[in-house]
């Protein structure tokens, strides 16, 4: 079923990898049973990384910079009246603007023009937190200062808060296949499910910062952390009126993105500029860790329900799913998001009668945004959690009612998609299982369950062991995550990435793509290196600038090693082919320099070109939803205190099918950071709400996994190629945060016998549900 | 405002400053060692950790009267610079071949941390290593890789 890469393209398996003939498999604490990582090059910016010499936007100087702050609401939904300033306090030396000093459109540009840049003067506050002024001054202590003596009068206006309460939607949308009440007709046990997730807050290390210079030309420069340059450049051009080359965005060395600056930093950028060009010097925007968690996007919080029919031998008949995200605010990028949820709501399971209905709504809330896996986790944690129910209801093991429903090649999915290749569900399951002896740990969990029960052991009794007060558990899950773009997103935006030998004799990447840490500043000269048939060091990729590279589209769904490392391949293959038939007889590597020297610079444009037989309708949503699917499966091993709830995850195996392993290091590294992203979001991540307001918005109280909550994870990396990228990548970036969640909370029920229907699986959420679970046994006896 | 005398990776430094002025600004904004990063300013995040007297600390949470006297290392001490360029020390190379930086912005602290963990005499027990850098959060890795590299 699944191809090896010996059988992916030559020209790039010859040249980068000798045939590996079976999937990576690392444990912790080995360096290296995959054959192609001694070939794979280090990291490219790897040494300025580690010597601190790596410029992140708070690093950089700009001399005679200011530095800028932002007024912002502290209601969740008013009337913004008037901005007063204290009278005491000296203007002259600093600079206020409002929504009266935008030149251009009062709009953050993205899919629908809902969102102010600032709250104009009269206008109508949406959330907490919202941007209403911004000030700038020479140093901190008088814009702090400023601050002071700036006061926003509200008049506060009723605010809605629950998503389910909220007339106004953003996105709807409706998937239907089959005969839905013939399938529950047909089914022999019908079960409901109501699953809820909440916020969560990407946490990059770097909170978001931007520097914003005047350019001669009337024109801004913003320097930024920062992942899609040219989303900031779309939002600066139409907020400042500015032509295509007035606006320049460079992207500086940025400490993590997770989606989380992929369309926030466009606020910041437009609000700089504007302080900017009203101070007429360079401003400094940076945010601190306080204000980077109070005020900019978190995963969509969402209501998942569902009712399943299924017959005796675990085989699905009938899927009715309901999804509701709360978008915040704004729209910012919900519909995309809710339309990834819709399509991914049912699982990677073949089902012939199914209905999904999805939609978004507005809340007084701050908007909420893209992050890691872009509504895919919200409805899979649900899907996967269900089945699992379902399961525990038939008697049948997790692992076994996966086997019988998986996806397998030929099977249709419910927007009438047929699974044609790179179907590789079944196999990261069974490899999954395998490497963690998922039955056999069953097994063994199942036996302390028996013997504590047995035991009479309650909740708080005496005489307990230690030991005998900790249950272990183990859990499965398994998911889908569509590879690039949903739908016909990717013909759309149809990006270009270029190669170029420039007239000095260099090979270039010029493309948008951003490194936030995810490696596309190695795996890009890599693959090139490899077409071209010279060395790594050889090929160079400057830092992407909207004034010297073309829009390779942002850097976000898990699409630049697919979409923009096959467009550099497609290039370096063209710029192979002109050079080398201007040399007959000769290899680009020996003669590249002298083509330079001869016929001056070679630039290759490569631009996206629709993949063959990939054809979606985004008015009825029937059709391939994505060029292809990545496959992730996740057994998690945990322990759960029963006096306190606490859960310890111990051991995790991810088995994450990417399509091809361009870079085995840092594809495991993706799939490593992504599994403990879903562990912190099934049991500890949570933000608490007040009014509207995020409160815990600190480090202190907005917990993160550190290395003492972090499981052992094993990594298995499975290579189901995808023929319509010439390297066969699918992209890994989001595929792991799809699983880990619901393993988790399968492990959790593993070991205590009780259902976590809420992320995240906190103590208290835990304890109510063993106090659940002993009444309604109390009750039964 | 004092004067303040400390060594910095081996150099002598005598600054006039506020007594209160954080270790961590005085780096960053009066030396240019920007290594050392802001994550959060109050001692949660460990992207400002430095050595200072063999001790691991949040330089955001060190007030300047508290350096006087003292040894600061920071990561742009730890590579030697020779004339063939700059040589990496034994801890950053294990972290560039393990995949222990990615998006590098915790790296600077997690050295640190993990360098003192290593003068100290610390070993490959993974547990110990894990303890070591439990005040260093990281985003991107899962830790795996780091842990890796330290042992």
């Amino acid at each position: 079923m699944t191809a090896r890469p010996g059988s992916s393209p030559p020209s790039f398996a010859a040249a980068m990898t000798p045939v590996v003939p079976d999937a990576l498999v690392v444990t912790p604490g080995t360096i290296a049973p995959g054959r192609a990582r001694t070939l794979a090059p280090l990291r490219r910016e790897g040494p300025a990384k580690l010597t601190g010499e790596a410029l992140y936007t708070d690093d950089l100087v700009f001399p005679g910079a200011w530095f800028g702050a932002t007024i912002r609401s502290e209601v969740a939904h008013g009337r913004f009246r008037d901005l007063e300033k204290d009278p005491e306090f000296d203007w002259s030396q600093v600079v206020v603007v409002t929504a009266a000093d935008i030149p251009g459109d009062n709009i953050v540009s993205l899919i629908k023009a809902d969102q102010p840049v600032l709250v104009p003067i009269g206008g109508e506050i949406q959330h907490h937190a919202e941007p209403l002024a911004l000030v700038a001054a020479q140093d901190r202590e008088t814009l702090r200062a400023a601050k002071a003596g700036l006061r926003a009068v509200v008049d506060p206006l009723p605010a809605v808060f629950d998503p389910l309460d909220s007339d106004h939607v953003f996105a709807h949308y409706e998937i239907a296949s089959g005969d839905l009440d013939a399938g529950f007709a047909a089914a022999d046990l019908v079960l409901e499910g109501e699953y809820r997730v909440g916020h969560q807050e990407q946490l990059y290390i770097e909170n978001n910062a931007m520097i914003a210079v005047p350019r001669d030309d009337g024109g801004i420069t913003v320097t930024g952390s920062l992942q899609c340059p040219y989303y900031v450049h779309a939002a600066l051009r139409r907020a400042l009126g500015l032509d295509e080359r007035q606006a320049v965005v460079v992207q500086a060395e940025t400490g993590g993105g997770f989606g989380g600056k992929e369309e926030y930093p466009s606020i910041i950028a437009i609000h700089a500029a504007l302080l900017a060009r009203k101070a007429g010097r360079p401003v400094r925007m940076i945010y601190d860790r306080h204000e980077d968690i109070a005020a900019t996007t978190k995963r969509h919080p969402a209501v998942v329900r569902h009712r399943t029919g299924v017959m005796r031998d675990g085989t699905l008949v009938a899927q009715d799913i309901e999804v509701v995200m709360d978008g915040g605010a704004y729209c910012t990028l919900t519909p995309v998001v809710l339309s990834r949820g819709a399509i991914h709501a049912g699982g990677p399971y073949r089902c012939p009668n199914v209905r999904i209905d999805a939609r978004a709504t507005r809340t007084n809330t701050p908007p909420n945004g893209a992050f890691r896996g872009f509504g895919a986790p919200q409805v899979e944690f649900a899907a996967e959690t269900h089945l699992n129910r379902i399961a525990d209801r038939l008697g049948i093991s997790p692992l076994e009612i996966r086997r019988r429903n998986v996806y397998r090649v030929g099977d249709t999915t419910p927007t009438g998609q047929v699974l044609r290749e790179s179907v590789a569900g079944e196999e990261v399951l069974e490899r999954a299982a395998e490497a963690a002896e998922f039955e056999r740990v069953r097994d063994r969990t199942a036996r302390g369950r028996a013997e504590r029960d047995g035991a009479g052991l309650v909740q708080g009794g005496p005489l307990a062991t230690a030991a005998a007060r900790t249950a272990s558990g183990v859990g499965l899950a398994l998911a889908w995550h569509g590879a690039g773009f949903t739908g016909s997103g990717e013909v759309k935006l149809a990006s270009v990435a270029s190669v170029q030998l420039t007239g000095d004799g260099r090979i270039e990447i010029l493309v948008a793509s951003t490194e936030m840490g995810q490696g596309t500043k190695t795996i890009f000269p890599q693959l090139v290196a490899a077409e071209l048939g010279v060395e790594f060091d050889e090929v160079e990729i400057p830092d992407p600038d909207t004034s010297i590279v073309p829009d390779s589209g942002p850097t976000v769904a898990s699409r630049t090693a697919m979409v923009v490392g096959g467009l550099c391949i497609n290039a370096a293959r063209r710029l192979r082919a002109a050079v080398e038939e201007r040399h007959p007889g000769e290899a680009f590597a020996d003669v590249y320099r002298e083509d330079a020297r001869e016929h001056g610079p070679t630039r290759i444009d490569q631009q996206f070109e629709p993949y063959p037989g990939i054809e979606f309708d985004d008015e009825t949503y029937r059709g391939d939803a994505y060029p292809a699917f990545g496959w992730a499966a996740c057994v998690a091993e945990v322990d759960v205190d029963l006096d306190t709830g606490e859960v310890t995850v111990r051991d995790v195996v991810a088995a994450d099918d990417i399509g091809s392993v361009i870079h085995p290091v840092l594809a495991e590294g993706q799939v490593e950071g992504g599994t403990l992203q879903a562990v912190g979001y099934a049991t500890i991540e949570e933000i608490k709400l007040r009014d509207g307001r995020y409160l815990n918005d600190r480090l202190a109280t907005y917990l993160i996994p550190t290395s003492l909550d972090a499981p052992r994870i094993t990594t298995i990396l499975v290579e189901a190629p995808f023929s319509g990228a010439p390297h066969g990548a699918k992209g890994v970036g989001e595929l792991p945060m799809d699983v880990g969640a619901p393993a988790v909370v399968a492990a959790i029920h593993d070991a205590v016998g009780a259902w976590i229907g809420e992320l995240p699986a906190t103590p208290e959420r835990i304890l109510a549900a063993l106090h659940r679970r002993d009444a309604a046994a109390e009750a039964a006896s | 405002m004092s004067t303040v005398r400390f060594l910095v990776n081996g150099a002598p430094v005598e600054l006039d400053v506020p007594g209160m002025r954080r270790l961590l600004d005085v780096l960053r904004e009066d030396l240019g060692l920007t290594g050392a990063k802001e994550g959060c300013g109050e001692g949660e995040c460990g992207a400002c950790t430095v050595i200072l007297d063999g001790e691991v600390v949040d330089s955001c949470l060190v007030p300047m009267c508290q350096v006087e006297g003292r040894i600061v290392r920071t990561v742009e001490g730890l590579a030697r610079r020779t004339e063939d360029g700059v040589v990496l020390d034994e801890l950053q190379q294990a972290f560039l071949e393990a995949g222990g930086a990615q998006c590098g912005i915790c790296t600077p602290g997690m050295l640190m941390a993990a360098r003192q963990y290593l003068d100290a005499g610390g070993g490959p027990d993974e547990e110990a290593i894990r303890t070591a850098i439990a005040g260093n959060l990281c985003r991107c890795t899962g830790y795996t890789k780091i842990v890796e590299a330290i042992a």
